[in-house]
């Protein structure tokens, strides 16, 4: 998956050429979308760590913490592992993903106290991921074909050029009829997103604050925070702890890794 | 609770590899629970010798893992305790783990005193045949002993073989003279009787294949050992007391699960044999989810599964042909509050047992749980027959750390 130093000037120059040329907005926000997505490419594996605060609209919090492990899959979605360390009740509880650009992601569950594997279902798109105002949809790998886009407009948002486009999913078990996202021109990255819900009234707002570069390419926010309009609640993501390339392979997303995770 | 000479052996394994391992390596990590259990039943004691009290019992199930050789290897603990204060069966240790495991590539070998599931249904569990049933925790059977072990794993591309070699026999625990949920008669488990010379010497075999393929997961298992499920038969020598028999038996299990959207289809078969009976059993059926059911938050499962099994009436276990139906609510909150329901009912119109669990986080590191247990029968043949006046309600406390 790494890009020869030959390819890479002319992904860049076709890159670079393709907003300009795309003349609807329809093909200028699918244009975005696809570059964002390929200077994301080649990642290869990443792990992280990530402290989630839940927060009631009294200001009461709830904390969860939790390990991610990703592996890029060539023509495919990500293969992803989720290993929970808190709450003491569910530690070394994990998830393991297998996306997909189109149709159901698979999703096997280790409960530990079982020493059981599930085979979950992946069709629950809008639920609360645990518990949390992040829907199992907005904490899934993102691809491309999950939806259609539409250009709107060229905007400064916090000091930055952006793009501000909106994307409809594709899926008909989502959530949301649409999402307007900013992303910084220079970089490609998404720095807020406006999610709205089937009656198409604003429901939430995802921010993404303290970006940093891995690499010399990859950008991760340090702070994501998920705000809902209609309920009053919020969930705070804090990642750290990012590596890429560590050389994880297949083998360290399979059934029995999951059994293992901790 | 007796690890004899072959499991000590296994045991001894980990400790000598503990002892060259340990060294230089970074300290290794302490969880688990304690736990507070109050149970009261709604009925006097229908049988001789038990007791009529409410019993409490402190649990502690503290587990020591570690990392050895950059994470290739690891070392877990966990040993588990309970004091009743009403039948001395239900005060029990054992070492749910005590295990080294290895992976490698291609490959994954664990040694010592562990637990595996196989299966893939929710009203009882055919196929899953490697660990015994610690019965004294609860009758549903889902609580396990450790079970000793030598498991190697092999990943290839067309799924994972696992090969289990099982030297050490567990006996199923059972509630004592005074303890309710159990036969008319008390089981004498010191006396059990086993068709092997052997006895809990018997070395047993299994070996499992699962895969995943799209929507489809597979596993095609067998065993060759010493029966998990003992029959129950008077005692020889103490009149008014059953004593456990262990047959030797071979089983070849199959269960597959499709993952289709909100549907869950499962089965799981067993054909067993062995110098007694040879009989196929079955459980099979199918689970939906409502996804944020009511304009909610709030995840509806309901399950649905037929249990069956050829020896009918002369079933050892309760299902010879009986219905499951259950619905499981989720509430999707910061206290991931739960609550299940669950009927099962023998489908010729006698016996059935109803089951309520609910449990929820308070803060972040406690969790309380409510359980509900009834049962009906007059069929004498039923053993839900025998439970009949045992319905009981628990509450539960645990601290995790």
């Amino acid at each position: 998956m790494t890009l020869t130093r030959q390819a890479i000037p002319a992904l860049l120059i076709l890159a670079l050429a393709l907003p300009l040329a795309a003349s609807t907005p329809e093909e200028r926000g699918l244009a975005i979308a696809l570059e964002a997505d390929r200077r994301d490419a080649g990642f290869h594996d990443s792990t992280a760590r990530l402290e989630m605060t839940l927060r009631n609209r009294h200001g009461e919090e709830s904390q969860r913490t939790l390990r991610n492990k990703a592996l890029e899959q060539p023509g495919d979605g990500d293969k992803g592992l989720v290993i929970f360390d808190a709450p003491a009740d569910i530690d070394g509880t994990a998830l393991l993903t297998f996306s997909h650009k189109t149709g159901d992601d698979d999703q096997w569950l280790y409960l530990p106290a079982l020493a059981r594997v599930k085979r979950i279902s992946s069709s629950n798109k809008s639920g609360p991921f645990v518990g949390s105002e992040f829907a199992y949809e907005d904490i899934s790998s993102q691809e491309v074909e999950e939806y259609d886009y539409k250009y709107l407009r060229d905007e400064t948002f916090s000091g930055q050029d952006s793009f501000v486009i909106e994307r409809y999913p594709v899926d008909p078990k989502s959530g949301y009829t649409r999402q307007v996202v900013w992303l910084d021109q220079a970089e490609y990255r998404v720095l807020k997103v406006d999610f709205y819900d089937r009656k198409d009234s604003l429901l939430k707002t995802l921010t993404y604050t303290g970006y940093q570069q891995y690499l010399g390419q990859y950008w991760r926010a340090d702070l994501m925070e998920m705000i809902n309009h209609q309920t009053g609640k919020s969930t705070e993501l804090a990642w750290s702890d990012y590596e890429f390339q560590l050389g994880l392979e297949e083998r360290d997303f399979d059934r029995a890794s999951l059994a293992r995770a901790r | 609770m007796s690890f004899r000479r072959s499991s000590f052996l296994v045991s001894a394994v980990v400790v000598a590899l503990v002892a060259t391992a340990v060294a230089a390596e970074s300290p290794g990590e302490w969880s688990g629970f304690a736990a507070v259990e109050s149970r009261g039943y709604a009925e006097d004691p229908g049988f001789a010798g038990q007791d009529s009290g409410s019993p409490t019992s402190l649990v502690f199930e503290p587990e020591y893992y570690r990392e050895l050789a950059g994470g290739d290897q690891s070392l877990t603990f966990r040993p588990f305790a309970r004091l009743d204060s009403v039948d001395d069966e239900r005060t029990h240790f054992d070492i749910r783990e005590l295990s080294w495991r290895r992976v490698e590539r291609n490959w994954e070998l664990l040694a010592g005193v562990s637990k595996v599931f196989w299966g893939v249904t929710e009203s009882q569990h055919l196929v899953d045949i490697v660990n015994q049933t610690d019965l004294v925790e609860n009758p549903d059977g889902e609580d396990k002993l450790g079970q000793p072990m030598v498991r190697l794993s092999l990943v290839r591309n067309w799924g994972i073989v696992d090969l289990f070699l099982l030297p050490g026999f567990r006996e199923r625990t059972f509630p004592g003279a005074d303890g309710r949920l159990r036969p008319p008669l008390p089981v004498d488990t010191e006396d059990a009787v086993y068709e092997s010379s052997a006895g809990q010497e018997h070395v047993d075999y299994a070996l499992r294949w699962s895969h995943a393929v799209g929507a489809f997961d597979l596993g095609l298992s067998w065993f060759e050992g010493t029966s998990r499920e003992p029959l129950l038969t008077l005692s020889p020598t103490d009149t008014g007391t059953l004593v456990p028999y262990y047959e030797q038996v071979s089983q070849v299990g199959l269960d597959t699960q499709a993952t289709l959207g909100n549907w869950l289809l499962k089965l799981e078969a067993v054909e067993r044999s062995s110098r007694s009976s040879d009989f196929a059993a079955t459980t099979a059926g199918l689970e939906y989810t409502f996804w944020g059911a009511f304009g909610s938050s709030l995840d509806l499962g309901v399950v649905a599964e037929h249990l069956w099994d050829e020896r009918g009436e002369l079933a050892t276990s309760p299902f010879e042909d009986d219905t499951f139906l259950a619905t499981r609510l989720a509430f999707n909150d910061t206290q991931s509050t739960e609550i299940l329901a669950g009927a099962i009912f023998d489908n010729d119109g006698d016996g059935s047992q109803i089951v309520i669990e609910a449990s929820r986080r308070i803060g972040s590191s406690w969790i309380v749980e409510a359980e509900m247990r009834a049962f009906s029968g007059n069929d004498p043949t039923d053993p839900f027959a025998f439970l009949r006046d045992d319905d009981f309600f628990q509450l539960s406390v645990q601290r995790h750390f």
